[in-house]
């Protein structure tokens, strides 16, 4: 999968690093502003209050 | 020709994609995705939150005080007198800021009005509706996560007896001192009284309770922090030496 990523991007080597870090880069941002914080409502509590019953 | 025969004796044998390889692989995604949302989750998930609710803060104090940084209050100032006591605005505005010194000299959380989750408690610490303002004689409740959305209470329980906990609001600074903690049931709303677990009694104590969620990183049962009223300090006569700088924005 990975392997066939590297062979599909286009350049010499260091091109395709930069094109590869760009990608990376992108995911993590998109995990961390969206998706974590999306997922994180279903998995942390959320009740820090007293209430009645 | 054997130039040729060698080139492709040479040549590496095309590698074929296969079933088995791709699932490993999306495995190890899979488990690199999932340490990530760990990391996130204690560290930098925080550190976000954490640096916008103090931005936030500092931002407020700094309108009332009109962009001056506050002078510092002498330490044999004059007797302020009984604070001044804001009344509670709309549910989630904010209000006021929470100083907590023992949590680090750059700790300022928001407080609003409210205990909604998304509007307020995903956004800084709230207040509950019904119990008294800051600096009043009574019960002035407060919640805010532990774990998450900047985790504003993730140390409360290494608040220590005595320590200060300060409420900023127009009026100026509300000073309480940690007096011990409790733990109790999801249910047990006894803690918000006017004299805390004392139901139908009449306060004379001015008293500041915390609560948020225990154990942490699970949510079975609730921490509560009790703390006592020494003193105030009226915005106009300065800031508590102790908290000058950060309510100045001084600190990075």
């Amino acid at each position: 999968m990975y392997g066939a990523l590297w062979r599909v991007l286009p350049g010499p080597w260091w091109v395709r690093l930069l094109l590869v870090l760009a990608l990376v880069a992108a995911i993590v941002a998109a995990l961390v502003f969206w998706v974590f914080p999306f997922v994180d409502q279903f998995v942390t509590p959320q009740d820090v209050t007293v209430e009645e019953p | 020709m054997a130039i040729d025969l060698e080139r492709r004796l040479k040549k590496k044998p095309r590698r074929r994609v296969s079933v088995v390889g791709i699932i490993g692989e999306l495995f190890i995604t899979a488990g690199v995705v999932v340490l990530m949302f760990l990391g996130w989750q204690v560290w930098l998930g925080n550190l976000i939150d954490g640096n916008a609710q103090k931005d936030e803060s500092v931002a407020l104090s700094q309108t009332w005080n009109k962009g001056q940084s506050p002078e510092v209050a002498p330490a044999g100032r004059p007797d302020p007198g009984p604070p001044v006591v804001g009344t509670a605005p709309e549910n989630a505005v904010q209000f006021g800021n929470i100083i907590i010194p023992r949590f680090g000299a750059d700790y300022i959380r928001p407080i609003r009005e409210g205990i909604g989750v998304e509007d307020v408690l995903n956004v800084g610490v709230g207040h509950y509706p019904g119990t008294s303002m800051p600096g009043a004689v009574g019960n002035s409740a407060f919640a805010a996560h532990r774990t998450g959305h900047g985790s504003p209470f993730f140390d409360i329980e290494k608040i220590a007896v005595g320590d200060h906990i300060f409420v900023e609001t127009e009026a100026g600074w509300y000073q309480y001192s940690m007096r011990s903690l409790e733990y109790v049931q999801p249910t047990g709303v006894g803690v918000l009284a006017p004299v805390p677990q004392v139901a139908g009694a009449t306060p004379t104590d001015r008293i500041l309770t915390l609560t948020s969620c225990n154990p942490v990183f699970t949510a079975s049962e609730r921490i509560i922090l009790y703390a006592l009223y020494d003193t105030w300090y009226p915005r106009a006569s300065g800031a508590p030496a102790e908290i000058a700088a950060l309510v100045a924005g001084e600190t990075s």
